[in-house]
């Protein structure tokens, strides 16, 4: 293989129902990060149908060129169309660096077009970066940081002899740039034949799961419970506090989850949600090394316990020894007091 | 019918600590399990056993000691266990073990291949779909609930925020969730037979046809570079007051940060 033909960072941008998914946006913006170190361009790939509006999205969000795949045999994922698309897509333009959400999408697909493309593959990254000329491996290459063992390490990973590299990222982890209507930039549509008869699998149902609070990413502030809640019911004081900051929804730690008292969608941590919230105030949650793995970058932490040791107390800006029940509902109520007094 | 189980055998994650002096972990005493969402494919496969009367064969890969977790896989109701073990096989990313395991596999009859959707240790989820690959079967990741019926298999698979009914027709792979069914415990008279009665067979690089530039740590294009601990970040201002107190102090702080 000869590493010197594969130029150009790609990609993968997951759409459902005919919208690309935030994580996309994130991996434009840290593509472009990339590709400057690279001195080259960031190429958005979108498999779907109908996806004018979509491509459009993509060059405001800064893609320097988009590439689209629009098949009716694409309208909702399934592995087989998807990966042989994107496989003849990377085949044909040999990028160097081919990044994708580590969702349920991506996680799916990326191993197979890695194997099928015999290349490696970094899954759940944090952190991307290109190695500097004194590196052991080589300059030039990607290095793909991720955590492993439960969060409780971090792996610096390189292909350093394989193209394209590929990764995919944990939503909520890179920084997307502000869109600007203005931008605009070439669109490829990129024709793959025979991809109906690539079918193996049929869909039977889609079943929508309905939720009517805030996703934990979208939130500008989160207030999380976790065992040290007591009772599921104790969540309501922590609904109160979100419901007077505004612009928070309540999320949880896996213990919460565990025991029933939230549904898995709150969950924050390495097997939950990646978060970074202005503002993550953590009420009776310890702080297990992968809970924190999850929410450490927020902007502000504060945290709420009653053990003076437990690990939350580490990363959080600002701590408080005491009993949660007792002091949340007085922090609603000082919350309340300080807007209304603004008000008057 | 014929139903091959993954099961990887992995250190208890949630039961690994740091050492907040060093920063490096503390793995004495840290128990070896079978990974979770394995041992949910397990009783996956053992409930088709029930109702279908499927012959169930559970593989694993690794070091000679994963022999216990195909002891407690045989103890649990598997039929057959494999272990393929080899030093050749080590330091390797996920293409080379998941092409070595389905060579592995294809020594075996099958009609289903059930994985776990990722190891605690690795948290790779890269495994399964890769099996899949190498054998040229669809997958479907994810499953949350399956149901076998007149060589076709229907699965429950999970999204972030919807659910896909999806049908596949037999052979197929499919990566199991946690959530898909809580696993059976060992019965007492299965234990004996796991430890006394029954093989484990065990499988070595001299009996899996695949290319040595496919295995191991030749046959896997990334390479670890480095590994750490994160660092610790500066420790914040910690208060132990009377409950008003704090709350006074809260907003205050918040009223600094310009967040109120």
């Amino acid at each position: 293989m000869n590493i010197e033909e594969y130029k150009g960072v790609f990609v993968f941008i997951e759409q459902l129902d005919g919208h690309c998914m935030g994580v996309g946006y994130e991996l434009i913006g840290k593509g472009k990060v990339l590709a400057k170190d690279r001195n080259t361009e960031v190429t958005a790939v979108v498999l779907g149908k109908d996806l004018k509006a979509a491509a459009k999205k993509l060059a405001e969000y800064g893609a320097d060129k988009v590439i689209v795949v629009d098949d009716p045999a694409l309208e909702t994922y399934m592995t087989e169309p998807y990966t042989h698309a994107l496989t003849e897509v990377v085949m044909a333009k040999k990028p160097e660096i081919v990044l994708y959400g580590a969702t349920a999408i991506g996680r799916d697909m990326a191993p197979r077009v890695s194997a099928r493309v015999h290349t490696g593959l970094t899954a759940d990254c944090t952190g991307l970066d290109i190695s500097a000329d004194d590196n052991p491996l080589g300059g030039g290459h990607l290095m793909m940081t991720r955590p492993a063992f439960g969060g409780n390490i971090m792996a610096t990973i390189m292909c350093p002899e394989f193209r394209p590299q590929m990764a995919t990222v944990r939503p909520g982890v890179m920084q997307r740039q502000t869109p600007d209507e203005k931008l605009t930039c070439p669109v490829e549509e990129f024709k793959v034949p025979g991809l109906a008869e690539r079918r193996n699998v049929e869909i039977l149902d889609i079943i929508k799961k309905v939720s009517d609070r805030m996703d934990i990413m979208d939130a500008k502030i989160l207030v999380s419970g976790g065992r040290g809640m007591g009772d599921p019911a104790n969540f309501k004081i922590l609904e109160e506090l979100a419901a007077e900051l505004g612009h928070a929804t309540i999320s949880s730690s896996r213990a919460a989850v565990d025991a029933g008292w939230q549904p898995k969608d709150r969950q924050v941590g390495q097997t939950g949600k990646t978060v970074r919230p202005n503002l993550y105030i953590a009420c009776g949650i310890s702080g297990a090394i992968q809970h924190l793995a999850g929410m450490e970058e927020s902007e502000l932490i504060i945290a709420i316990n009653k053990d003076p040791g437990a690990p939350i107390f580490e990363v959080a800006d600002f701590g408080v020894v005491g009993d949660v029940l007792k002091i949340v509902p007085l922090f609603t109520e000082a919350v309340k007091k300080l807007k209304d007094s603004k008000e008057a | 019918m014929n139903v091959i189980v993954c099961i990887k055998q992995v250190p208890d994650t949630n039961e690994v600590k740091l050492n907040p002096e060093t920063g490096t972990l503390i793995r004495d005493g840290v128990p070896s399990i079978i990974n979770p969402d394995d041992k949910a494919g397990l009783e996956a496969a053992l409930r088709l056993k029930d109702i279908h009367g499927a012959k169930v064969t559970v593989i694993s890969m690794g070091p000679p000691q994963a022999d216990a977790a195909l002891r407690e896989a045989l103890a649990m109701g598997a039929d057959e266990a494999v272990l393929v073990t080899d030093r050749l096989f080590g330091g390797a990313d996920t293409w080379a073990p998941s092409s070595a395991l389905a060579s592995a596999i294809r020594k075996f009859p099958y009609d289903l291949i059930i994985t776990g959707r990722q190891a605690i240790d690795g948290d790779t989820a890269q495994v399964g779909p890769q099996i899949a690959e190498h054998l040229k079967l669809p997958n479907i990741s994810y499953a949350e609930e399956v149901e076998v019926k007149d060589g076709y298999i229907t699965v429950k698979r999970q999204y972030e925020d919807r659910y896909h009914m999806i049908k596949a027709k037999l052979p197929c792979l499919i990566t199991a969730l946690a959530e898909l069914n809580p696993p059976r415990y060992m019965t007492p008279g299965r234990i004996f037979d796991a430890y006394r009665e029954m093989e484990v067979k065990t499988l070595t690089r001299a009996d899996l046809d695949v290319e040595t530039s496919n295995i191991g740590l030749k046959g896997s294009p990334t390479r670890v570079f480095k590994s750490f601990t994160k660092g610790v970040k500066g420790k914040g201002t910690v208060v132990t007051m009377d409950p008003q107190e704090s709350a006074n102090w809260l907003v205050d702080r918040l009223t600094e940060k310009f967040i109120l």
